[in-house]
């Protein structure tokens, strides 16, 4: 699981707002949300995003409002990767909830600028800014997060452990993995 | 030994005798709880899953409160969508336009989370019910499609932030004005992953309502859940929505905390949250003078009877500035009917208000009240964010009713007892029913 891309750059307390304004959430359409992306914060975000870019910014990423429409546009947008110095806790449940790949990381999070060419291995959390020639360690998802993350998401999980429930526990290695939750 | 309140709660409906922070669990659900923005996201994802049916149709609820009444036809498809997942998957607690109320509003009122309960719903603000003595969270869409489809829900046991309250509010001091002034201290990631747990003996000032408000903006610092011990007045209120039974959960005499923040409720003054943070906070002696366009009192704030009680009370006899547009709108249709005997839609509307069904629309810029560029607004909603009601250029401040009823009269912030010197408390309701009946 890695990705490279380029930098799109922000502060702090980029709140679910802004990455998806309200008045654009008549519709779940994941292609319409990600042509208004970040729109009220950079207007040029949607036209020039690239397909592996990442989005990095500084703390409390994705803080506000529950809706899941954020981390589903910028997925969509093409963004590859967040990186932030912390994520405000619903962001960080649901990004993770739909397999958008995230990363804490203060240190690279600050230093990193608007362009730079970033690499980064979302297993071992190993970032590269290849603009700066720097190195960096992110902290790797906890094994119950990377099993959510492994089943591709949630509701994989979901239909896996209700599989599980349907057979007899004999049958299958599921209630094993959902009886370690 | 050593829990936290709402590790006591977590670790009850993990069925387990104690839980650590950090610690993953996997918790059974009393409420999952959805609206018209996510609930459809969510059922995309519950059929997807290749679920059927629900875990249990008397434990959901789903509120198309947010634009609706449906604002235009994509919004429309959405509650349409909603609706028919209800009526398909035999649903109890749908909420039709009619019954409809803002669902953190709503959800207490209709006797649908009683203290120990643990609620989720796809809305932030579903951390309202620590209100009750409750442990309720937002989550996402997906969250809310595995929780309907299983009746549980893995978390992360938070660690917790005591807020000892002491002494009582004078004036016009609401608990709007304590939970801005929070976050105000502690900043908008203050609580962030944590429970924000009040005590002490100032809690015994803060009328139901107030909690709830209180409850509500624990989001605004990042808070998992903020939550209040259950006292004689949760006990009452509990009777008066519920015959259910419930349990009582207690921090233990040890519980950690990651620090204790103390606050002398006498001390606190009326409170605004200027652009574009919630923790953006002044004290309205400094707040004074800012110019006003538009006045919404409401939301799952700020929409409930005392709230409506302390607008009435301010504009009743008086007229809103010929430059403010003020919009009220009660958060469910029982406070509205409350609101109408008593005379205080009435005072509303004679003074130049204009009173509006239940719907979150101004809050979140959807409907009933978006604002153009450049506009200023007074609101007792929650969130004060770039474009958050309107046009990115425009403004939001957040305040109390009260303060928001003063800058409706006179345009711009000013504090609240210049206009109207405030009653004595406690308790506001007697107050304010006395002069609404005047």
């Amino acid at each position: 699981m890695n990705g490279t891309g380029s930098v799109f750059k922000y502060g702090r307390d980029v709140d679910t707002d802004v990455i998806i304004p309200a008045r654009h959430l008549n519709s779940s359409d994941p292609a319409t949300l990600a042509s208004h992306c970040m729109e009220d914060i950079d207007a040029r975000f949607a036209s020039m995003v690239q397909p592996g870019d990442f989005i990095v910014a500084l703390e409390n990423f994705g803080c506000g409002s529950s809706r899941e429409h954020a981390p589903i546009a910028i997925k969509a947008s093409g963004v590859a990767c967040v990186i932030a110095s912390s994520f405000a806790r619903i962001f960080y449940r649901n990004a993770i909830n739909i397999g958008l790949p995230i990363m804490e990381c203060p240190e690279a999070a600050r230093e990193a600028n608007a362009g730079d060419r970033l690499e980064a291995d979302y297993v071992t959390g190993l970032i590269v800014n290849a603009t700066q020639g720097k190195r960096y360690q992110a902290q790797p998802f906890p094994p119950f997060m990377q099993g959510i993350i492994a089943a591709g998401g949630l509701m994989e999980y979901t239909r896996r452990a209700m599989q599980a429930a349907r057979k007899p526990a004999s049958e299958t290695a599921a209630p094993t993995e959902a009886a370690a939750i | 030994m050593r829990m936290t309140m709402t590790q006591k709660i977590l670790a009850a409906h993990a069925g387990l005798d104690h839980v650590d922070e950090g610690q993953l669990i996997e918790a059974k659900l009393d409420l999952v709880l959805g609206n018209d923005i996510t609930a459809p996201v969510a059922i995309r994802e519950f059929e997807k899953s290749g679920a059927t049916k629900v875990f249990d149709p008397s434990k959901i609820a789903l509120v198309p409160d947010h634009f609706a009444p449906n604002k235009d036809i994509k919004a429309a498809e959405q509650c349409k969508a909603m609706r028919g997942f209800a009526i398909d998957k035999g649903i109890e607690h749908y909420f039709e336009i009619g019954r409809m109320g803002i669902e953190h509003a709503l959800i207490p009122e209709s006797g649908l989370v009683l203290p120990g309960e643990l609620v989720i719903g796809a809305d932030s603000h579903t951390c309202t019910y620590g209100a009750v003595g409750a442990f309720s969270t937002g989550i996402g869409s997906t969250d809310m499609a595995a929780g309907m489809a299983l009746g549980t829900a893995w978390f992360k046991v938070p660690g917790a932030i005591q807020v000892v309250l002491r002494g009582a509010p004078r004036g016009w001091v609401t608990g709007k004005d304590l939970i801005l002034h929070l976050i105000g201290l502690i900043g908008v990631d203050g609580a962030l992953y944590k429970s924000l747990e009040f005590g002490g003996p100032g809690v015994a000032a803060l009328s139901m309502d107030e909690r709830f408000t209180v409850a509500n903006m624990a989001i605004e610092a990042g808070a998992k859940n903020g939550i209040f011990p259950v006292d004689e007045a949760t006990r009452a209120w509990a009777a008066s929505v519920s015959g259910r039974p419930y349990a009582v959960y207690a921090p233990d005499g040890d519980a950690v905390y990651e620090r204790t923040i103390d606050i002398d409720l006498s001390t606190l003054e009326p409170t605004v949250a200027f652009p574009s943070l919630p923790s953006n906070t002044r004290t309205i002696s400094a707040a004074t003078g800012v110019q006003v366009d538009q006045v919404v009192i409401g939301s799952c704030t700020n929409g409930r009877i005392e709230d409506l009680r302390v607008a009435a009370a301010m504009l009743k006899g008086r007229r809103v500035s010929e430059k403010v547009r003020c919009i009220v709108f009660p958060a469910t249709q029982k406070i509205y009917l409350q609101a109408l005997r008593e005379g205080l839609i009435e005072a509303l509307v004679e003074a130049g208000a204009v009173v509006s069904t239940p719907t979150c629309g101004p809050c979140l810029g959807g409907h009933m009240g978006i604002l153009a560029a450049g506009e200023s607004a007074v609101a007792t909603t929650n969130r004060n964010f770039v474009g958050r009601m309107g046009d990115p250029s425009s403004k939001v401040y957040l305040a109390s009713p009260a303060v928001a009823a003063a800058a409706a009269l006179e345009g711009r912030l000013v504090d609240p007892s210049s206009v109207l010197a405030a009653p004595e408390r406690p308790p506001l309701a007697q107050a304010f029913a006395a002069r609404s009946s005047l």
